[in-house]
């Protein structure tokens, strides 16, 4: 009954707040569209460099269509030429010595360069393969005219000596047999490779990578400042004050914001998830409810959170100041960078990041297409955060009010 | 008559720190007990207690007969707070509705006592504006409706006239005796004496110590002096010469 009207009293105090409800619902379309925008055009970056004194065989196998070439003929230094013409890099030999100064401001820049010179030594060391191995097939050949001409001359010579010793012919004719048989002419085998893509195209950017964690954040984030402000306002105020010296008991607060806010964080996941599918037409292996129902206890858990920190907090502003604490980090561990690979003692704070279980359990639906049964570990541990927040925070109420 | 307000041997305080000790206070039915001291004295802190939002350090607090703390009587006992904690959102009618229903109104109750408790404080016309469009006297008239919307047996009313004009606070004093004198208690907090001086009875919180206790013209002829302030002052310099 009386979380029923709290419920009301957060809806109507939330419907009049025209600027709260934009930024709860546009801000994050807005960062959305914007990510797709920024990871589409990364594919066709071109890094320019520098030659001096290069062989031109060389610089034909470097030759592709991320590298522009620009022909260097003065003697001052790497540094200098790099600075003065901003070129990513420069390439410059000296005999066999060959030296590549980078700029590396730009490290997708830098890699493009080393991938191209590494890719040019590949191709150049099996051109050099190729045409030893043509002169070893013309070597082997002539040799092996002159043993069989040998051979011929030998066994002309063992049916002379036959009575004698026969079995010594027969040995050196069978040691011929291998090299025989090895120096066949290999026809070079062409592979024609089709790839097969599990996810996504040939075309998939970062941006598909990103789509699912950045999804969940959003949410997360979003939910986590405002319902965290909500209470922290109604701290500030006095209105919680108020209302504690009614026969209102503190489960009913807690869980009459969990509902309004909820209803709300519900809201702008149908309409964050509706957007991605039409919008992006991201494709999504697995099943859209799976992929509500991970958001909504993401929201959860931030709106616990949320009002949890609140209580640390005694103005808006230093809400604020929670977000680089408690928000950031949660972002480095959700897999935007993968968790094996981090550093062993670092793993095992993401287990402790709730926007980590989220994450992955949308890269999973998304980009695996697992099942409901396949993430329900994850979905555990959330409902686990959000039941230890909601308890902290029915505690922290004690404050105000001692039953 | 029914004691509604019995306080025994009170210690009480936040951790180490001494708030108040040795209080004893006893509030009849259809009594109006004004508690004087400057800020600081201790105030808000008996009346927080009193509530129940407190649990005693030592000594203990009977309301209605019930011990203290004690949630569910808080729904006989209306209360106003130091702040007007209000919601700026809301209209003044939600607001009343809202903490109505905290306290337990149906909505048929809500129906009629919304008029009463707004008729009060002259709220009646302004009823349906956004509470952020009022002025601070208002703000502080709302305050007291809602504490008054539930038509409780006992109201606790924390600085109750800051920011009303004369001509409204006598009408309110004029209500207050009213609702008095249907056999409700009235605790209000004041530093205004024209205030302590309408209360049937009076305590004087000094540094957390009651220093004075009676009624107004009790304390007058016992200590000799003309007014209330007098008494507070001359019970104060009492104190001082004691400690």
């Amino acid at each position: 009954m009386r979380t029923v009207k709290m419920v009301k009293r957060v809806l109507t105090e939330m419907l009049r707040d025209k600027r709260t409800l934009a930024l709860m619902f546009l801000a994050p379309l807005l960062i959305l569209t914007l990510m797709y925008f920024l990871f589409q055009s990364n594919t066709d970056q071109t890094a320019s460099l520098g030659i001096r004194n290069v062989d031109t065989t060389l610089v034909k196998a470097i030759k592709n269509d991320h590298v522009h070439f620009h022909d260097v003929s003065s003697k001052e230094s790497a540094k200098t030429i790099i600075r003065d013409h901003d070129y990513a890099g420069l390439i410059s030999q000296k005999g066999d010595q060959i030296t590549l100064t980078l700029q590396n401001s730009d490290q997708s820049k830098s890699a493009i360069l080393k991938q191209s010179l590494q890719k040019a030594q590949i191709k150049l060391k099996m051109e050099a393969a190729a045409t030893a191995i043509k002169g070893q097939q013309k070597a082997i050949k002539a040799q092996q005219r002159a043993l069989s001409q040998m051979q011929k001359s030998l066994a002309a010579a063992s049916k002379a000596a036959a009575s004698e010793n026969p079995s010594a012919a027969r040995r050196q004719v069978k040691t011929q047999t291998p090299l025989t048989t090895a120096s066949k002419p290999k026809s070079a085998t062409t592979y024609s490779v089709n790839t097969h893509y599990l996810y996504g195209s040939s075309d998939s950017t970062f941006f598909d990578t990103l789509l699912p964690i950045m999804i969940g954040f959003v949410v997360f984030f979003f939910v986590f400042l405002i319902s965290g402000i909500a209470l922290l306002r109604e701290r500030t105020t006095g209105t919680l004050n108020r209302l504690l010296a009614t026969p209102i008991k503190r489960g009913e607060i807690i869980s009459g914001y969990l509902a309004g806010y909820g209803i709300f964080a519900l809201i702008q996941t149908l309409l964050i998830v509706g957007f991605t599918i039409l919008a992006f037409k991201i494709q999504i292996l697995g099943s859209v409810w799976n992929i509500l129902l991970i958001n909504i206890l993401l929201a959860f858990v931030a709106l616990a959170m949320g009002l949890f920190i609140s209580t640390f907090a005694s103005s808006e502003f230093q809400m604020v100041q929670f977000i680089p604490v408690v928000v950031i980090p949660q972002i480095f561990f959700s897999g935007i960078i993968p968790i094996d690979q981090m550093a062993n003692w670092l793993q095992p704070i993401a287990r402790i990041m709730p926007l980590y279980y989220g994450a992955s359990a949308m890269s999973n639906v998304i980009e695996k297409g697992v099942t409901f049964i396949d993430i329900l570990p994850k979905l555990g541990i959330l409902v686990g955060f959000a039941a230890l927040f909601l308890i902290l925070n029915i505690f922290s109420m004690r404050r105000y009010r001692q039953v | 008559m029914a004691t509604t307000i019995q306080v025994s041997n009170l210690k009480q305080g936040y951790g180490k720190t001494i708030v108040l000790e040795d209080i004893n206070l006893t509030v009849h039915n259809g009594e109006i007990l004004g508690l004087i001291g400057p800020s600081g004295a201790g105030k808000t802190t008996l009346v927080s207690t009193i509530m129940g939002m407190l649990r005693p350090q030592e000594g203990t607090v009977t309301v209605l007969g019930q011990k203290m703390p004690n949630r569910k009587l808080l729904a006989k006992i209306g209360y106003m707070a130091q702040t007007d904690a209000l919601y700026s959102a809301l209209t003044a009618r939600e607001n009343l509705k809202f903490f109505g229903a905290m306290q337990g109104l149906g909505s048929a109750d809500l129906k009629k006592q919304i008029p009463y408790a707004a008729g009060i404080v002259n709220l009646n016309p302004d009823l349906d504006k956004y509470v952020k469009d009022y002025s601070g006297g208002m703000k502080r008239r709302l305050s007291l409706a809602i504490a008054l919307v539930s038509n409780p047996d006992l109201l606790i009313l924390d600085e109750p006239t800051v920011g009303i004009d004369p001509e409204l606070r006598q009408q309110i004093w004029a209500e207050l005796h009213n609702i008095a004198k249907e056999g409700k208690t009235i605790l209000l907090t004041t530093h205004v004496m024209e205030d302590a001086e309408q209360s049937d009875q009076l305590m004087m919180i000094r540094n957390g110590i009651a220093i004075a206790q009676g009624t107004p013209d009790q304390l007058i002829k016992d200590y000799q002096v003309k007014t209330v302030e007098d008494v507070f002052l001359k019970a104060g310099r009492q104190q001082d010469a004691h400690s």
